[in-house]
């Protein structure tokens, strides 16, 4: 019987890195996705995991470093966050467009200025149109499990997409928790040989990465995203298949206690686990509230999320970034974009709260569902509200 | 031996303009390459003349993906294909990794990542082909773009004598990370560019190949002259041909007596402008730059 073992989040990435017999991982060191590099190239160099760990000179080199391993049919992994993956920004492009299969944690952190090192979506909004798979997750037994699926995913002959899989940089990043790695006949079972189709090689000579005309760049970008938009079925298949071996299953929106609620709250990553307080005491209280935890980012759920809030009366969406100067968060414009065709639909409310590591207690989740409720029926100056700041 | 390769890996055909010395350097690098061989290509004049979808002029696995990283997606593959080897995955034979990129891809945006390839040492041959400016943008100065030199973004006026800097010395800086093997080739030399192609790809470890690569266009000058140019740079020590081997310098053109700069500078428009005080500066830092590395020699 294969027991749950106190981990930090962090190092349970890397040991499922190792258990996926990863070939090469690149990676430049920047809080808080330090844990995550120091133990794979500690495994590396006890001789545990026979791995090439490239310790580059940048964020840019990393990515970098993983186009190349993963042209060439390596099974790729790096991990970022912050300042980091947003020098990488051009690159996420490349990687995705190239239909190379990288997996890569993000412990998520804030942007500067002002320089801060703790958590917020940011980093992960700014890489939303990358053309990445990307899947949050809410604690450290979701992490495990999705850098698993995700290694699956992605290499699909059917997806060759590159995944990211965002954890909450110290809140997820950094927390020991009782988590149960995949036992190697498992992933035996799970995880096929990553046969990238059409690798360098010298005895099939391939052209990669050519100049696009404009006869040929809008064909090529159609088919990306068809490409990424079809990688849903291979994601819930995926996800079927890990239930069926692992016994836990996941979905693009996990829904909490919401089949009969009129008001709904959707949020991402580990505050979910939170606010799933803040709903189960408001229902003792007799209120009819439930919670929505978006899972799937990229390809976006629209069926999915249009589901599971069309029967609510107000959905109140929670971003952890700021798109500045527009109609709030990115997870807000999103949602309310993918309910607006419907002819009956929630009110959707946009709060930012979170950013840069200030935490939301289950009161404070209170607070913001009876200030959302309160908007709906009242109406807001504003186009959306900044839960917690100090005027 | 190089000179008798008939193959070419770099196909005809290509988009590359007329009297190209960057394009002649390219055929005969891929000739010294061989078969057995992944070039990563950094953005630039050689990546669009020569991968235009749903054409491309490489016989031999070729990659594109940005202007700063090549180095990077270069050690990338030879990291990858090492380990997978080793277990027994992947490609079965040990495959040679070349990056290429321009004077703008190497000596600036992508000094970092070639510093840190270099740094690392992965097992791979680095050529910068050095045309002095950013050419496939129009002719804009970058950190290797001669002293004096005019470009769109270095014109010469009144209140400018065109280039303001003189070239970076991007060898040098190789040499300093004290890699296994630097040398500088031109094409108008081609035995002496396959030669040391050759050297770089057998040595373990990173080798950097800095390759003047005439540009008629940029350079103002006939298309006809790329070869007597790049000559001429060779002969007046303008560009010196030598080696660094294991930290030891040779010279491998030794000139008892230079010819006089303004014989190469006059055969090309951008430096036009110049006054004759200019070209005896320009005369002077030549001769001072070549004996230092005449004395690297000796020591």
């Amino acid at each position: 019987m294969v027991k749950k073992v106190g981990m930090e989040t962090s190092v349970a990435i890397g040991e499922v890195v190792k258990r996926v017999n990863a070939d090469v991982i690149a990676a430049y060191p920047i809080t808080p996705q330090t844990h995550i590099v120091e133990h794979l190239a500690e495994l590396v160099a006890e001789g545990e995991l026979d791995a090439a760990f490239i310790p580059v000179e940048s964020e840019h080199s990393a990515m970098s470093a993983c186009l190349g391993a993963a042209a060439v049919g390596a099974r790729t992994f790096t991990a970022s966050a912050g300042q980091g993956l947003e020098l990488m920004h051009e690159v996420l492009y490349v990687a995705s467009s190239m239909r190379l299969p990288i997996v890569m944690a993000v412990t998520n952190r804030a942007l500067s200025a002002p320089l801060s090192v703790w958590g917020d979506h940011s980093d992960a909004m700014a890489v939303r149109d990358t053309g990445w798979i990307q899947i949050f997750t809410e604690n450290g037994q979701e992490v495990v499990d999705n850098v698993l699926c995700a290694f699956r995913i992605g290499e699909d002959p059917r997806v060759l997409l590159p995944v990211m899989v965002h954890l909450d940089g110290f809140h997820l990043s950094h927390m020991i928790e009782p988590i149960l790695l995949p036992e190697p006949s498992q992933v035996a079972k799970f995880l096929p040989e990553n046969k990238y189709p059409l690798p360098l090689d010298p005895s099939r000579p391939v052209t990669m990465g050519d100049f696009g005309p404009p006869v040929i760049y809008s064909e090529a970008k159609k088919a990306q995203e068809v490409n990424l938009r079809a990688a849903k079925e291979v994601v819930l298949e995926c996800w079927n298949e890990f239930a069926r071996i692992f016994k836990h299953s996941y979905h693009p929106v996990e829904c909490y206690r919401s089949e009969d609620a009129k008001v709904l709250l959707l949020a991402m990553g580990s505050f979910c686990e939170t606010a799933m307080v803040a709903v189960d005491k408001m229902r003792g209280e007799g209120k009819a509230v439930g919670l929505l935890r978006l899972r799937l980012w990229r390809p976006f759920p629209f069926e999915e999320i249009r589901k599971a809030a069309q029967a609510a009366e107000v959905l109140i969406v929670l971003d952890r970034a700021i798109s500045f100067g527009g109609p709030g968060g990115p997870v807000c414009s999103e949602v309310r974009s993918a309910l607006y065709p419907l002819d009956k639909r929630p009110k959707v409310i946009g709060f930012v709260g979170g950013l840069g590591g200030r935490d939301i207690t289950p009161d404070g989740f209170e607070a913001i569902i009876s200030r959302g409720i309160e908007i709906a029926k009242k109406g807001s100056k504003e186009e959306f509200e900044i839960f917690g700041v100090r005027e | 031996m190089a000179e008798y390769i008939e193959e070419e890996y770099f196909a005809p055909g290509h988009r590359a303009c007329i009297g190209c010395g960057e394009a002649l350097a390219v055929r005969l690098a891929c000739k010294a390459l061989g078969q057995n061989i992944i070039i990563v290509n950094a953005t630039g004049c050689m990546e669009i003349v020569s991968s235009q979808l749903p054409y491309t002029s490489w016989r031999v696995p070729w990659i594109h993906t940005l202007f700063e990283n090549t180095a990077a997606v270069a050690s990338g593959i030879e990291a990858a294909l090492k380990v997978m080897r080793g277990k027994g995955r992947g490609l079965a034979q040990e495959v040679n990794v070349a990056a290429i990129a321009g004077d703008g891809g190497t000596s600036d945006i992508g000094l970092q990542a070639l510093s840190g390839a270099m740094e690392r040492g992965h097992d791979f041959l680095y050529l910068c082909f050095d045309n002095e400016a950013y050419m496939n943008t129009g002719i804009q100065r970058s950190s290797s773009t001669p002293f004096g030199a005019h470009t769109t973004t270095s014109p010469a006026g009144r209140k400018s004598i065109g280039q303001f800097s003189w070239k970076k010395d991007m060898p040098a800086i190789a040499a300093a990370h004290k890699i296994p093997y630097v040398a500088t080739a031109c094409p108008s030399y081609p035995k002496d560019l396959m030669r040391k192609v050759e050297k770089g790809l057998k040595i373990r470890g990173p080798a950097y190949l800095h390759i003047l690569s005439v540009c008629p266009i940029g350079w103002r000058c006939a298309t006809d002259l790329t070869i007597k140019i790049g000559r001429l740079a060779v002969q007046t020590g303008v560009f010196p041909l030598y080696e660094v081997e294991n930290g030891k310098y040779s010279l491998n053109l030794d000139l008892p007596q230079l010819k006089p700069v303004a014989e190469y500078l006059k055969l090309q428009g951008r430096f036009r402008h110049l006054s004759d005080e200019v070209i005896k500066e320009i005369q002077q830092r030549v001769e001072e730059e070549y004996a230092k590395l005449k004395e690297k020699m000796a020591g």
